[in-house]
């Protein structure tokens, strides 16, 4: 064992929140799956655990991304070692009835199989409190549908990664319009060769550009539809 | 002509030779074929000039250097062909070709061209393929293997390629080398392997369309 190799278990709670920091940005899995273990011992709450260890880590992480500090397979790798730890407080989460945002059906468009940014959404909108369907890759315009009726969420999120397949989107939104269940969701796009114009162009409610975005959006406007249900 | 170096081509491009009187701005990584079409179809008029290949990492970046290299070619010829098709820019590439007053390739990207747009449009049932051309397979560690990681962290590779099922490698020649080195390249990401040779597809008749002006 080296001199200078930390024993997480050793740390107070606040230097082991951070050191789980720099572990997610590590993309150490097993660290983080160790570091979560030992909060929930210490008698942690799982959604203090997630909000504290987790997405306030990742957060750190898309950051660094947006500014070009991370690149993709850095940001892949804190990705799995999160989904590492989440795996653990799924079940635990639902357990002890952590608070919920809201519900969300995400998939990436027909013709399109690139999933890398949608798991990572679903994954930080998993962080933030949201009950997430995913419906994976190449989804046709019925296969959304069968899922919002099924799944009543608050969000559709659509995901693509060319300029071949991002036109879908907007298939997907009009027949949402001629169905008149249009106004029932608040639409959120996102993927590489996107931008703002596109998502005001194609009739979505926003354009999400990174993981972080999206859940501010997300949180942003799910707060807004209860208000004006409420009003 | 000596061999220009893929090197070079992906990371800085070619300037042009100032010997002709049409000049295609192309990216880097179709310098060999253009320069192979110009040389069987005796078109000594086109000049070349190449933007580095690797801004196929970020196409956001391509229209902005595409237009610098218009206008910093503005006058200079007859006229100019831009040797690139949408290549990701979402259709800004076309619109701005449009303001600039210059041609380029019709499709979305040059797996399409090569084979030919139409003809590549017929298999839309095809996008769980991962497409090399002659170039990609020789610049394969510069262009997917280390951008990606792979090279640091081999784990990741499922992530990015989980999804697709085969690597068509569409030959531009025919290289038993090359062809080879495809193979290896499928085995490396874990996909099936399809060699489909296409010849220069549609770029020989953009190429012509240029020459004739």
């Amino acid at each position: 064992m080296a001199d200078d190799e930390i024993i997480l278990a050793d740390l107070s709670d606040d230097e082991l929140v951070m050191q789980m920091h720099d572990d997610l940005y590590d993309g150490l899995k097993e660290e983080i799956e160790e570091g979560v273990n030992i909060l929930i011992s210490r008698g942690w709450t799982p959604y203090d655990t997630l909000t504290k260890a987790l997405v306030a880590g990742m957060t750190i992480v898309g950051a660094d991304f947006r500014d070009g500090i991370l690149f993709v397979p850095e940001v892949l790798l804190a990705a799995n070692a999160m989904k590492g730890g989440m795996f653990i407080l799924k079940p635990l989460l639902i357990a002890t009835g952590a608070p919920r945002m809201g519900k969300m059906v995400i998939g990436t468009v027909k013709g399109d199989i690139h999933d890398i940014g949608k798991n990572l959404v679903g994954m930080m909108m998993e962080g933030a409190g949201f009950e997430v369907r995913d419906l994976g890759i190449n989804n046709s315009v019925e296969k959304y549908l069968a899922a919002l009726e099924e799944e009543k969420p608050d969000i559709l999120g659509m995901s693509a990664l060319l300029t071949t397949t991002m036109p879908y989107m907007k298939v997907v939104i009009d027949t949402m319009k001629e169905k008149g269940m249009r106004e029932d969701y608040i639409v959120l796009v996102g993927g590489a060769p996107l931008n703002e114009e596109f998502g005001k162009a194609i009739g979505a409610d926003a354009y999400c550009r990174d993981a972080a975005v999206a859940v501010e959006t997300a949180k942003a406007l799910v707060l807004r539809k209860h208000n004006q249900l409420t009003a | 002509m000596a061999l220009i170096s893929d090197d070079l081509l992906t990371a800085e491009g070619l300037a042009p030779a100032h010997l002709g009187r049409v000049l295609l701005i192309a990216c880097g990584a179709l310098a060999h074929e253009v320069l192979a079409l110009k040389r069987v179809n005796g078109w000594d008029h086109l000049d070349l000039q190449c933007l580095p290949a690797n801004l196929h990492l970020y196409p956001d970046r391509i229209t902005e250097a595409v237009t610098r290299a218009v206008e910093a070619q503005r006058g200079a010829y007859d006229s100019m062909f831009v040797l690139y098709a949408d290549c990701g820019t979402g259709g800004l590439l076309l619109a701005r070709c449009q303001e600039l007053g210059v041609e380029m390739i019709e499709g979305p990207h040059c797996y399409s061209f090569f084979e030919g747009n139409a003809v590549f449009a017929a298999h839309p049932d095809e996008f769980t393929a991962f497409y090399l051309t002659d170039f990609l397979v020789r610049q394969f560690d510069a262009f997917v293997w280390r951008p990606m990681g792979l090279d640091r962290h081999p784990q990741l590779r499922d992530m990015y390629f989980g999804n697709y099922t085969k690597l068509v490698y569409q030959a531009q020649t025919n290289d038993p080398a090359l062809d080879a080195k495809a193979e290896d390249c499928a085995r490396r990401l874990g996909l099936a392997y399809e060699r489909r040779f296409t010849g220069y597809g549609d770029l020989a008749v953009v190429m012509a369309q240029a020459a004739a002006t």
